[in-house]
């Protein structure tokens, strides 16, 4: 190393070092650490006195998978993932071909409509909307009723509540990837669209063959980060039904924030949290494989 | 003629389907500000109104004197912004770093981290309360501001917005015999200028919005944000609809002011992290 190169590097962790320290203190060290607490019996006891932690092995895990609630909302959280997910990528792709169409006027008032949802509070909206979804005077109800819809009861029947919680919360998000789709459908060239319509390619074929797969990319993208941000639901249900009506709106990390911070069984709700970032890894290689294996 | 009658139809249709969409965005959110300007009650009223028959201040003048929310405005402020001002110069700097110099593994630490991002937060959440509370900062405000500070998406978006500036700036200065740190100051800060804006907002949306860190780390009332303040006034007046819509409209308005006069560079910002990323 020459003297340029090493005063280089030594800038470079001057630079570096308070960002690092902090990562790897306040987050990859309780990461690590997460992981062995999920072996220990840590709990209330525990906290007060460390003398009474037990390494158990796999007892949480195994507890876990033989706890029928961590079962409810493993499944819970899927139908979240599962439906909630690609319901809010076609919104928010439908959006963004809607908005970035050649004939829309008024494109930037309709964008920064659809997404002002995004920069509000979570907490507040869904405050809000646990009105808007109020079984005898609520607005959602109303609007149906003038369609001819019986009032539903949203947040209190068991089988209406998620699907109340997802619509919530695609509402709210959808116009992020909006945003994203937007760009990517501008980055496509338009002389492509030109050449489809002189061979007669009509608007399904132009977005089947044109958009869609150069749109592949940023579909991935868009799907990732949904998928993650969607398995760590929490104040949706925490604010909206607290996780009921009969436990069908209780998601993994309520679940990890009920035992952890609440029973302080700390040990078991790490063991939840790595099942969920199991999950979430999981998912993540599933989709970049899938996605490998279509592109050429 | 055809053409353009041929054309009318999906133009007329595609403007019917935003604007039912830009209603539907928007509905809830206008609700909120009008159910806050009722008098008492009237939120209930069935079918509902869409806007107050007369206009009165009275919840918001009760969320100040008789419940304490101007005490939780001015913690979510403080939080925020003392989170923005610390991240902007930990990430900057570190991004900085990643982009301008070269070391060993740098591009292999620097990618796992990004790899690192679908390590979901919560994961980290149970030790690290263990371990502010070994610090005693659980139930502090640094409690909340430290795991803020430093965010690898930071990093990753000061990195990218430097990579594209030239090297031969940072040469010349060099030649000048500034040193790093002046270079750091006098030159990147300010050329990083607009990333540095986009950077900014997406920490302070981030901080203000948080909800679950505040919630377990504020044990104590008085330092609750205004997200945890709005979930436990609930508990005590979910009848209350006004009072409870006018709260919301005090935690949601600051950060939409804030997205809507600086729109422009939050959009860049998840633009830069979507098409890259």
């Amino acid at each position: 190393m020459t003297g340029r190169e090493r005063r280089a590097a030594l800038s470079a962790g001057i630079f570096l070092a308070p960002a690092l320290v902090l990562i790897a203190v306040f987050f990859f060290l309780p990461v690590l650490a997460a992981l062995l607490l999920s072996f220990t019996d840590f709990d209330l006891y525990a906290l007060g006195d460390l003398n009474r932690l037990r390494f158990v092995g796999f007892a949480n895990y195994l507890q876990l998978l033989q706890s029928p609630l961590f079962w409810t909302a493993l499944g819970n959280t899927f139908y979240f993932v599962l439906a909630g997910g690609p319901l809010s990528v076609a919104i928010s792709l439908g959006a963004a071909l809607l908005v970035n169409a050649r004939l829309t006027r008024f494109s930037g008032f309709f964008r920064a409509a659809f997404f002002l949802p995004v920069v509000t509070t979570l907490v507040a909206v869904a405050v809000v909307w646990r009105y808007l979804y109020h079984p005898r005077h609520g607005l959602l109800n109303y609007g149906l009723s003038l369609l001819g819809i019986d009032p539903i009861d949203w947040l209190g029947d068991p089988d209406w509540a998620m699907p109340a919680i997802i619509l919530m919360a695609v509402w709210k998000n959808f116009g992020f990837n909006m945003i994203i789709f937007i760009a990517g459908l501008q980055n496509i060239p338009p002389q492509l669209y030109e050449a489809a319509r002189i061979d007669g390619a009509n608007a399904w074929r132009r977005f089947r063959h044109i958009t869609l797969p150069l749109l592949g990319p940023t579909f991935l993208f868009v799907a990732l980060m949904t998928m993650i941000g969607y398995f760590q639901v929490f104040a949706e249900p925490y604010v909206m039904t607290q996780g009921g009506p009969a436990n069908r709106t209780l998601s993994v990390v309520l679940l990890m924030y009920e035992e952890g911070f609440r029973w302080w069984n700390m040990g078991y709700a790490s063991a939840a949290a790595f099942v969920l970032f199991a999950l979430i890894l999981a998912g993540t290689v599933l989709q970049l494989r899938l996605r490998g294996r279509e592109s050429p | 003629m055809n053409r353009r009658l041929h054309r009318l139809f999906p133009t007329l249709l595609a403007h019917g389907a935003l604007a039912v969409g830009a209603v539907l965005a928007l509905l809830p959110l206008w609700w909120m500000l009008a159910a806050s300007l009722m008098p008492a009650g009237e939120a209930n009223h069935y079918p509902p109104r869409l806007w107050p028959s007369t206009v009165t201040f009275e919840h918001y003048s009760a969320l100040f004197t008789r419940l304490d929310l101007g005490r939780y405005l001015f913690n979510s402020a403080l939080l925020a912004s003392a989170v923005t001002v610390i991240a902007l110069f930990i990430n900057s700097m570190a991004g900085y770093a990643f982009a301008k110099f070269r070391f060993r593994h740098r591009d292999r630490l620097f990618r796992s981290l990004l790899a690192a991002m679908v390590i979901p937060a919560q994961v980290a959440m149970l030790p690290l309360f263990l371990l502010l509370k070994q610090f005693g900062l659980i139930n502090t405000y640094w409690g909340v501001i430290i795991p803020g500070m430093a965010s690898i998406f930071g990093i990753f978006l000061i990195r990218q917005y430097l990579l594209a500036i030239p090297d031969s700036l940072l040469d010349a200065a060099r030649m000048d015999g500034a040193g790093e740190f002046r270079i750091y100051w006098s030159l990147i800060l300010p050329l990083c200028r607009p990333i540095l804006v986009t950077l900014a907002i997406f920490t302070f949306l981030g901080a203000w919005n948080d909800f679950m860190w505040p919630l377990i780390v504020l044990t104590d009332s008085a330092k609750h944000t205004l997200p945890v303040a709005l979930a436990n006034l609930l508990g005590e007046h979910v009848q209350d609809t006004e009072l409870m819509m006018a709260g919301s409209v005090l935690t949601v308005l600051p950060v939409m002011l804030l997205f809507v006069a600086l729109q422009k560079y939050y959009i860049a910002g998840i633009l830069l992290g979507g098409i890259k990323g």
